[in-house]
């Protein structure tokens, strides 16, 4: 993408008049210092958390399910409401990387690597919630269709649960493959500066990559058809998930609407957890002129636009609901706003709909520190949308007899932290082990995102002779 | 580390307009290029080399087609003729279910047999130790490389010089 023309409304990406040198430098520097005490203190508590985790995963085990809260009535609680957020912060990533790619997105470059880490990472924390619902793990297997001697005794084809594995699984090693094949030219670059027992794993890492012409076609291409395939992809998953509720029989799950209202969640909370995530990684590695204001700003609009998104689909909700004329419907709706989870349902409501409105106001969006409180608040709400959907529809079901009242055991909040330490002991070690920024891809748009060839302080004119946007659409 | 028994004379480049001009230089003058580096994919090279496109993504569509077969016929023998269960009165071929795991081993076939590909036919491995001509061409140099059986040296070191490479070197890999 050597010149080509950039619409004079473009901001810079890359601040600091980088050069592709200083770009290297700066962004495998990270790998390549000891860790700071921040950094050791903080990797402490989260295996710390991590290991109560673990502790907790493996009393359920010994023990059974019924360390759980889960009773007759409520057989989804703290365990499902976890798996459907982890599942939907693992949204962003693929998204960005994927969807960002088709509609050639350049401030994608600034998130794309670490976006896509805290995806994977998300995922395996999600999956963690059904192996252990299951109750016996050890035999969680059965999951998958294999010719087995259980009187070749195959699972369900028809169920959503089953359409998960496929999903959950497909979603994770897709986007394992996609991010690593990212990583490679990368690893290649840290290898060129290692030295010694370092240079020999970054070179196992890097695959053996030197940067050929052909090797940089081939994984051009590669990278296009699996950006194509993962669009698909990151579409299915959560409406595979949104099939787990809207395919029962539940009033208040039983509802068409939640496909694309699981999506837009999703994202929503996706990008949240990217935004948290991002605002501390630029802080702490210096990488303020990376991921810039723009990149902040560019993420909280989709924020605010899948927000209301969602906001659209709570109010359709509750309008379908008295509109069908369907007692036990209608019940489900008014019990979930003004029933005994009210306060669940407000916090939902707040959070989700209301807080991002404030987006609309652009000082709001370039603001690094209210863009970090509202990520936390929209990762809040969004926990509670899946409370509110699961724990509060299932409290109150046909029968009022069997009617109940659902809070977590400490088994079951011990699990829900675990999984925040593991999803926090992997990304540090992400940031200490691979560059946060793609190196590569950063280099690549430098010519038209560097604030030297852009914007107000540019000083070199960009070059608009080699090639033109469309060609370079064209070119693929 | 691999070994191609080859004599090679490369020149470093600063920037990949200068090395796109150079490439296009050389193929006016016939000069026969051995490869080029770069420490990112330099837009406009694949044709001023005449690289054909990759065929990559036509493996990727058989892989998808044999991800998408393998899911719904494997479905369909086992619902049809392994062992037909009724499932809450429903048909014993109900094509409507089957649609999400088709589509995802579709993409699952797809994405692992391209990326295999990718990395087979490019000689890319783990434990692979390819030989660089030149450390920095992952950093911020660019570099082209001509084979001395097939490109003299003085004709190469006057090319470099005209096409205003900041270094030329040799090198055996």
């Amino acid at each position: 993408m050597a010149g080509g023309i950039v619409a004079p409304v473009r901001r810079p990406l890359v601040e600091g008049h980088k050069t592709y040198h200083q770009i290297t430098e700066d962004l495998c520097s990270p790998t390549e210092r000891t860790p700071t005490r921040a950094w050791v203190i903080a990797f402490i508590a989260a295996v710390s958390l991590l290991a109560y985790g673990l502790f907790c995963i493996c009393w359920t085990i010994w023990m059974g399910t019924g360390t759980w809260n889960l009773n007759r009535t409520i057989g989804w609680g703290y365990d499902i409401t976890n798996f459907v957020w982890w599942i939907g912060i693992g949204h962003a990533g693929t998204l960005i990387s994927a969807i960002l790619m088709l509609f050639r997105q350049r401030w994608r470059t600034g998130v794309n690597r670490a976006a896509e880490a805290m995806t994977i990472f998300a995922v395996i924390c999600a999956a963690l919630f059904p192996l252990i619902h299951v109750g016996r793990i050890w035999v969680v297997f059965y999951f998958f269709p294999y010719p087995n001697t259980r009187g070749a005794l195959w699972p369900n084809f028809n169920s959503p649960l089953l359409w998960d594995v496929f999903a959950i699984s497909t979603y994770f090693s897709v986007s394992l493959l996609f991010w690593y094949t990212g990583l490679v030219p990368d690893f290649a670059t840290i290898r060129n500066r290692a030295t010694g027992l370092r240079k020999r794993i970054y070179n196992s890492l890097s695959f053996g990559w030197t940067g050929s012409a052909k090797h940089w076609q081939r994984w051009e291409a590669l990278s296009l058809v699996l950006a194509g395939l993962s669009t698909p992809l990151v579409l299915s998953v959560h409406t595979i998930v949104s099939f787990d509720f809207a395919t029962s029989v539940i009033p208040g799950w039983h509802t068409t609407i939640f496909p694309p209202y699981f999506v837009a969640g999703a994202i929503f909370s996706g990008f949240a957890m990217v935004q948290t995530l991002m605002i501390m990684t630029r802080k702490i590695l210096k990488l303020e002129e990376y991921i810039t204001l723009e990149h902040i700003e560019s993420m909280n609009k989709v924020i605010l636009v899948t927000g209301t998104i969602v906001g659209v689909a709570y109010l359709t909700e509750l309008f379908i609901a008295w509109y069908s004329g369907y007692v036990y419907e209608q019940f489900a709706f008014f019990n979930r706003a003004m029933g005994v989870y009210w306060w669940a349902y407000f916090g939902m409501m707040a959070c989700n709909v209301l807080s991002p409105q404030i987006f609309w106001v652009k000082r709001f969006r370039r603001s690094v520190l209210i863009t970090f409180i509202m990520s936390i608040f929209v990762n809040i709400g969004m926990w509670f949308e899946r409370f509110v959907i699961i724990a509060t529809t299932l409290a109150r079901d046909y029968l009022p007899s069997s009617w109940s009242y659902y809070y977590p055991s400490w088994v079951e909040i011990g699990i829900f932290a675990g999984t925040i330490g593991l999803f926090f002991t992997l990304y540090m070690i992400f940031t200490r082990v691979a560059p946060v920024v793609a190196i590569a891809e950063v280099k690549h748009i430098l010519k038209v995102g560097g604030d030297q060839y852009i914007g107000k302080n540019a000083t070199h004119k960009a070059s608009s002779h080699t090639h033109s946007e469309t060609d370079i659409i064209h070119e693929h | 580390m691999r070994q191609y028994n080859k004599e090679v004379i490369y020149g470093i480049y600063g920037d990949e307009e200068d090395l796109l001009q150079a490439v296009r230089n050389a193929k006016n003058k016939h000069l026969e290029i051995m490869d080029v580096f770069s420490p990112f994919p330099v837009h406009g090279m694949d044709q001023a080399l005449g690289l054909s496109e990759s065929r990559l993504h036509y493996a990727g569509f058989v892989y998808g087609m044999i991800g998408t077969l393998t899911a719904f016929l494997g479905m369909s023998w086992i619902f049809t003729r392994d062992w037909p269960i009724i499932f809450g009165g429903k048909p014993h071929w109900p094509v409507p279910a089957f649609i999400p795991i088709t589509f995802e081993l579709t993409v699952l076939f797809a994405a692992w047999g391209m990326t295999i590909t990718f990395y087979t036919i490019c000689g890319l491995w783990p434990g692979v130790s390819n030989p660089q001509l030149d450390l920095r061409t992952t950093d911020d140099k660019f570099c082209i490389a001509f084979d001395k059986a097939e490109v003299s040296e003085s004709d190469a070191k006057s090319f470099f010089n005209e096409t205003g490479a900041e270094e030329v070197n040799s090198k055996s890999i």
